[in-house]
């Protein structure tokens, strides 16, 4: 079953279309990468998908339940209970993290699953101490983001994203603001995820790490996907734009 | 007159000097909220109405909104005034002024949150009020504190305008005093009291200050 549904998806600003028919479908287990250059869409795509952001029109259903439809062009939301269901299927890891800064790492792990899910807090400390222990972070659970890393930073926010058991985890350039050793730390956890089979949609610039853990890439430029298939096929497109892109990645390699 | 008379006699305007205080903060921190809400609400009227609002707040001498809330039933409705409304003129001119600079303190902590903590509390499942108060003010108490520092103890210094509609607090006894004396004394005597006043309220707030510095 596919767990992320999308079909036509439209999206401006100010008149700008930024997506421009796209569609998305993520099965179960999967990872699905997204590449292209600055403000190709990819951002917003998965925005979009996350409730970040409305689309203007476009059908979009999470484990086969509608949320978004679209009438006479007009996206139209599910009411407030399936918009609720839809969003309990995801996380999302955010470019700069977006940790609580007045919570302990672990409050900032426990707090949401607790107060929002109700769910028995001894449990849910357990579950989280798992996850931290998972994250190499078992020392740090009474530490303040402020005093960690930006790598930590990004582990606990993976950590926070996954006690809330979400389906499909959405990650948006999780490791651009991080310099390369802390990025590798990250690509390290999400390649773990990859591994346990954890469903993953990641909008990303490191094109050999996509590479190496993605079942699919698209590959998005100006509001389109100009390309979607496995890695191998990818870097060795005849695509134009997509040679241009990968181009200085081949240079390199 | 000896100073220990002097003091007795001013300790009453103390208490009442203080009892201002209190109830100013009381009730202009949360009605500040308030103010702010309608403020940064996207309804067009409540929006202007609370701009209006703030604007001839901050716009106009505190002593004239003091006289205005004081004479005001009597010379727009020919209410006569009682000597007890006196109390509750200071009270509520502190607390309609009061509220108008905190409405704008509160606005402004608000304003500077990052988008990312509310998208972070979106996508974690937080509803809007969870956010607000979980999340969001928690943050902004921390941001705001210096600045509403500031204004409480310019609170204390203020209280003093209550001289203006004859409400007996610690200033206007002092003038009494003083007049009647043909003494420096009471001066001295009111400053010693309105700088420990600020002394001890600047000690409490860096209190708070510091026990919110656990975090960045």
């Amino acid at each position: 079953m596919n767990i992320l549904e999308l079909q036509h998806a439209k999206k401006s600003f100010d008149g700008t279309e930024v997506l421009k028919d796209i569609d998305l479908h993520v099965a179960e287990g999967e990872v699905v990468s997204i590449i292209g250059p600055s403000g190709s869409g990819k951002s917003t795509l998965l925005r979009c998908c996350t409730f970040l952001e409305t689309l203007d029109a476009g059908e979009l259903s999470y484990e086969g339940n509608k949320v978004v439809t679209t009438v006479e062009g007009k996206a139209v939301y599910g009411n407030k209970k399936q918009q609720r269901e839809a969003m309990e299927c995801f996380g999302l890891v955010f470019q700069n993290f977006n940790l609580f800064p007045h919570y302990s790492v672990l409050k900032n792990i426990t707090d949401a699953p607790i107060r929002v899910k109700k769910r028995p807090a001894e449990e849910v400390m357990r579950e989280a101490r798992e996850l931290l222990a998972k994250m190499g972070l078992s020392d740090k659970e009474d530490a303040y983001p402020c005093q960690l890393s930006g790598g930590q930073q990004q582990r606990v926010s993976i950590a926070r994203a996954l006690a809330l058991k979400p389906d499909i985890l959405f990650f948006d350039e999780p490791t651009s603001a991080l310099d390369p050793e802390l990025t590798l730390e990250i690509l390290k956890v999400i390649k773990e995820l990859a591994k346990e089979k954890m469903t993953m949609v990641i909008v990303t610039h490191e094109m050999n790490f996509a590479r190496d853990v993605s079942d699919r890439m698209i590959f998005m430029d100006q509001g389109v996907i100009v390309e979607e298939t496995t890695p191998e096929l990818l870097f060795r497109s005849e695509n134009q734009r997509t040679r241009e892109f990968l181009g200085q990645y081949h240079d390199l390699l | 007159m000896s100073i220990e008379m002097i003091i007795m006699q001013l300790g009453e305007g103390m208490l009442s000097t203080i009892w201002i205080f209190a109830l100013t903060l009381l009730f202009s921190l949360p009605l500040g909220m308030l103010i702010a809400f309608g403020r940064m609400s996207s309804n067009f009227l409540l929006c202007n109405l609370m701009r209006i609002y703030i604007s001839i707040m901050r716009g106009t001498p505190l002593m004239l909104q003091l006289l205005v809330v004081y004479f005001g039933p009597y010379y727009i409705f020919g209410i006569s005034i009682s000597s007890s409304y006196r109390a509750y003129a200071v009270i509520i001119a502190f607390v309609l002024n009061y509220a108008a600079y905190f409405a704008e303190i509160y606005r402004s902590g608000i304003a500077s949150m990052p988008q990312g903590q509310y998208e972070a509390a979106k996508v974690l499942g937080y509803s809007r009020p969870q956010t607000f108060f979980k999340i969001i003010l928690p943050q902004v108490i921390k941001r705001i504190l210096p600045s509403i520092t500031n204004e409480v103890i310019t609170l204390v210094k203020d209280t003093s305008l209550a001289f203006s509609i004859a409400y007996a607090e610690m200033f206007t006894q002092a003038k009494a005093l003083a007049a009647s004396q043909k003494s420096m004394v009471p001066f001295i005597a009111a400053a010693v009291f309105y700088y420990i006043f600020n002394f001890v309220v600047a000690a409490v707030m860096e209190f708070f200050e510091k026990k919110m510095n656990y975090y960045q």
